[in-house]
C-alpha cells in the first residue's frame, strides 16, 4: 500500500531499500548516513521480506559483499559518505569491469581527508568522472527532496538491472538529515530471477558462469572496453533526466543539483521579485549529464551561474555542454557551509550581470 | 589388446568432471594443480558440483575459474572471503568457497579473512601458503620464512625490519567463528590424500552450517623459489614445515 509519511531522508532511503525488495545491504557505519544502516536493523527486514542487512568491517569489504552477491543476481545495495566511498572505489571499478547491477548511496559531507560531518557536493567529479581506475562511468542520480530519494532506489534498481551497471545515488547530508513529507510505494517482491549471467550453480549441460574483470588479452580487454562504451553512449541517449524551472522567458540561468538546487530555486525567486528574468536548470542525472538542454538554453541567455557546494565541479560539465555560446560562471561554498539565497542572488549581479 | 582394457571395470582413476579440459598455466611441479585436483574431486564425489560457487583471488590461481568447472566469481586482490560473504548471505544452501594465495589472504586481506572467520560464514577457504608471492615474481609474503630470499628482500627476510611471518592460520583457529581449521600438503600422495580427506570434511561441515573452515595448504613455489620441483618439496618439508607444521589445528569438539 502507498503510505505518506513525515521521514529523515536517511531512514525513509532505508524503508526505500526494504520496499524495493532489495535481497542484501552491506555498509559501515558514517556520519552523515549511519541512520541508514541503524534503521534498516531496527526494522529487521529479514522477517519482512527476507531482505539481508550486514555489517561490514570496513567500506572495502561492503563494496565486495556487493560484488558477491550482486554477481548472483540479487538486488544489492550499500550506502556511505564520502571517505567510506573513496575506499569503495576500488570495488566499484571491478563491478564495473565485471558488469554487475548495484546501488551505492553517497550521503556527501565536506572534504578533502577527514574533512567535516557537514554537507558537501564535493563527491561529484568522484562520481561522475570514475573515480576509480579504468574507463567506466556510474548512472548518477541526485535528488532534492526526501520523495526523489525514495524514488531513486525504485528507478536505481531498473536502471542497474537494464544496463548491469551500477547506479549511485548521489545525495548530501541536508536531505539526509531532513524530515519531510514522503509517500512511499507499496512493498515490492523480492525477485527471485534467475540470471544467464549470473553465479547461482552451474547448470547440467551448460557452461559454468564465470564473473571476472580479467582480459589477459589485449584484444579482449579492449572488447570489453567498446562493449562499456556502447553501453555508455545508450544510457546518455536514454537516461538523461532534469528539470527547467521559468526557463521560457530567462535571460539568465542558474544551474545546481540537489539540495543546493532548492536554495538556488529560493535566489531564483528573489531575483524573479526583483524584475531579473533567470531561470533554473536542475540536472538530476549528472551522468549522464543533461547536455542538450544546455545546448538548447545557451544561446538564448547572457550567462549561465552554475552554484555547487564545492569549488566548481559541475561547471565544467556544463562549460562543455555550452561549449563558448555564452559565459558560465560558478559559486560555491564548501567545508560545509550552505550557500544563502541572498548570496547567491549577489553572485548573480555580481559575476554574470555586472560582470 | 588396449581395446579391450578400455571397460569400466578395469577403470581405477580418471580425472574429475569438475576439472574442465584446460591446460593449467602453472609451472611445472607447483602445487596449486594438485590442491585444484583434490578440491575437485572433493566436489565431485559430494555431488555438490550444481549448487557450488566458487571465488578466485588475485595471485597465481586467478583463472582458477577456467579449471574449476563450476559457477566462479574473480575478486578483488585480497578480498575474496568478502565476496563469498556476499555469495553465502544470499544464497546459504549453495556450497561456498575461495581459493586464496598467502598474500592475497594474509597480506592485502587479512581484514576481510579474520573478519570472516570471526563472523563464522558457512564458506570454506582454501589457503595455498607458499610463503611468497609466485604470480608478481617472487616478492616477499607475509609468510615468508626468517632469512628466506625473495625478489624484495634479496639478503633474506631480515625479521627486524621486514617483520616476521604471520601464521594467520594459529590466529584464525582462536577465533569462535572458525570451526575446523587444518594444515596440510599436497607433495605426496599420501599428503594429497589427507588434504583431500580436510576439504572433505570442511565441505561437510559447511552443509551443517558450523562455522567457517580453514584448509592451509603448504605448498611450493619452484619459480619463486628458484629451485626444481624436487627440490623445492625438499626444502618446503626441511624449512617451511618447521614453521609450519602439518596437522589439525582445530578440530570440532
Ligand atoms: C590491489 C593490488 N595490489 C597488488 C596487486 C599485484 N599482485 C598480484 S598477485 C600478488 C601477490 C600474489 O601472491 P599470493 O597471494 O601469495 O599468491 P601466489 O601468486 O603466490 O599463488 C600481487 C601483489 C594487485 N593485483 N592488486
Ligand atoms: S609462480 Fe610459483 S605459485 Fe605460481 S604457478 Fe609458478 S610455481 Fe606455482
Amino acid at each position: 500500500m502507498k503510505e505518506l509519511r513525515l521521514m529523515k531522508g536517511n531512514e525513509a532511503l532505508a524503508e526505500a531499500a526494504i520496499r524495493a525488495g532489495t535481497d542484501a545491504y552491506f555498509g559501515y557505519p558514517i556520519t552523515p548516513q549511519s541512520e541508514i544502516i541503524e534503521y534498516l536493523m531496527h526494522e529487521n527486514p529479514y522477517e519482512r521480506t527476507g531482505m539481508v542487512v550486514l555489517q561490514a568491517e570496513s567500506e572495502v569489504a561492503a563494496i565486495n559483499m556487493v560484488y558477491g552477491a550482486a554477481a548472483c543476481g540479487k538486488r544489492t545495495m550499500t550506502s556511505s559518505s564520502s571517505p567510506g566511498i573513496s575506499l569503495k572505489q576500488e570495488g566499484l571499478s571491478y563491478i564495473a569491469g565485471a558488469e554487475l547491477p548495484c546501488i551505492v548511496v553517497n550521503i556527501v559531507r565536506g572534504g578533502p581527508g577527514l574533512g567535516t560531518i557537514q554537507p558537501s557536493q564535493s563527491d561529484y567529479f568522484q562520481a561522475v568522472k570514475g573515480g576509480g581506475h579504468g574507463d567506466y562511468k556510474l548512472i548518477v542520480l541526485a535528488p532534492a527532496t526526501v520523495q526523489e530519494t525514495v524514488d531513486f532506489v525504485k528507478l536505481g534498481y531498473e536502471l542497474a538491472f537494464k544496463y548491469r551497471n551500477t547506479v549511485m545515488i548521489l545525495s548530501d547530508g541536508i536531505i539526509g538529515q531532513m524530515m519531510e513529507k514522503v509517500e512511499l510505494f507499496e512493498q515490492m517482491p523480492r525477485e527471485n530471477k534467475d540470471y544467464e549471467w549470473a553465479t547461482v550453480g552451474k547448470k547440467p549441460g551448460k557452461d559454468s558462469v564465470i564473473v571476472t574483470s580479467l582480459y589477459l588479452k589485449s584484444e579482449d580487454q579492449e572488447k570489453l572496453n567498446f562493449r562499456l562504451q556502447a553501453k555508455y553512449r545508450e544510457i546518455e541517449k536514454a537516461e538523461v533526466r532534469f528539470e527547467t524551472i521559468m526557463t521560457e522567458d530567462a535571460e539568465y540561468l542558474f544551474t545546481a543539483f540537489g539540495s543546493c538546487a532548492r536554495i538556488t530555486r529560493k535566489a531564483m525567486e528573489m531575483a524573479r521579485a526583483k524584475g531579473i528574468k533567470v531561470g533554473l536548470v536542475r540536472p538530476i542525472s549528472l551522468y549522464p549529464f543533461p547536455v542538450k538542454i544546455f545546448e538548447e538554453l545557451a544561446p538564448k541567455v547572457k550567462g549561465i551561474l552554475t552554484v555547487e557546494m564545492n569549488a566548481g565541479q559541475m561547471v565544467e560539465d556544463v562549460r562543455l555542454a555550452v561549449n563558448g555560446k555564452t559565459k558560465v560562471e560558478h559559486y560555491g561554498r564548501f567545508g560545509g557551509i550552505i550557500p544563502s539565497p541572498e548570496e547567491i542572488l549577489n553572485a548573480l549581479e555580481q559575476k554574470i550581470i555586472g560582470g | 589388446m588396449s581395446e579391450n582394457l578400455i571397460k569400466p571395470e578395469n577403470l581405477v582413476y580418471k580425472k574429475t568432471n569438475v576439472l574442465t579440459d584446460k591446460v593449467m598455466h602453472y609451472c611445472p611441479g607447483c602445487g596449486h594443480g594438485t590442491a585444484h585436483r583434490m578440491l575437485a574431486e572433493v566436489i565431485d564425489e559430494l555431488g555438490i558440483q550444481e549448487q557450488t560457487i566458487g571465488v578466485a583471488p588475485v595471485g597465481c590461481s586467478v583463472l582458477a575459474y577456467y579449471y574449476f568447472d563450476v559457477d566462479m566469481q574473480e575478486a578483488a586482490h585480497g578480498r575474496a572471503t568478502a565476496v563469498a560473504t556476499g555469495i553465502k548471505r544470499v544464497f546459504p544452501e549453495k556450497y561456498v568457497f575461495t581459493y586464496q594465495g598467502d598474500g592475497d589472504l594474509a597480506a592485502i586481506g587479512t581484514a576481510e579473512t579474520i573478519h570472516a572467520c570471526n563472523r563464522g560464514e558457512n564458506i570454506l577457504i582454501v589457503f595455498i601458503n607458499n610463503g611468497i608471492y609466485g604470480m608478481t615474481g617472487g616478492q616477499m609474503a607475509p609468510t615468508t620464512l626468517p632469512g628466506m630470499k625473495s625478489s624484495t628482500s634479496p639478503r633474506g627476510r631480515d625479521v627486524a625490519t621486514m617483520g616476521n611471518p604471520l601464521k594467520i592460520t594459529e590466529i584464525i583457529a582462536t577465533l569462535p567463528g572458525s570451526y575446523y581449521v587444518t594444515r596440510q600438503s599436497v607433495h605426496t600422495p599420501g599428503n594429497a590424500r589427507k588434504a583431500k580427506r580436510a576439504l572433505k570434511k570442511a565441505m561437510e561441515y559447511q552443509k551443517e552450517n558450523k562455522g567457517t573452515c580453514l584448509v592451509e595448504i603448504v605448498s611450493n613455489c619452484p619459480s619463486g623459489w628458484k629451485m626444481t620441483p624436487v627440490e623445492s618439496n625438499k626444502w618446503m618439508e626441511e624449512n617451511m614445515f618447521p614453521f609450519y607444521p602439518l596437522g589439525d589445528i582445530k578440530v570440532p569438539q
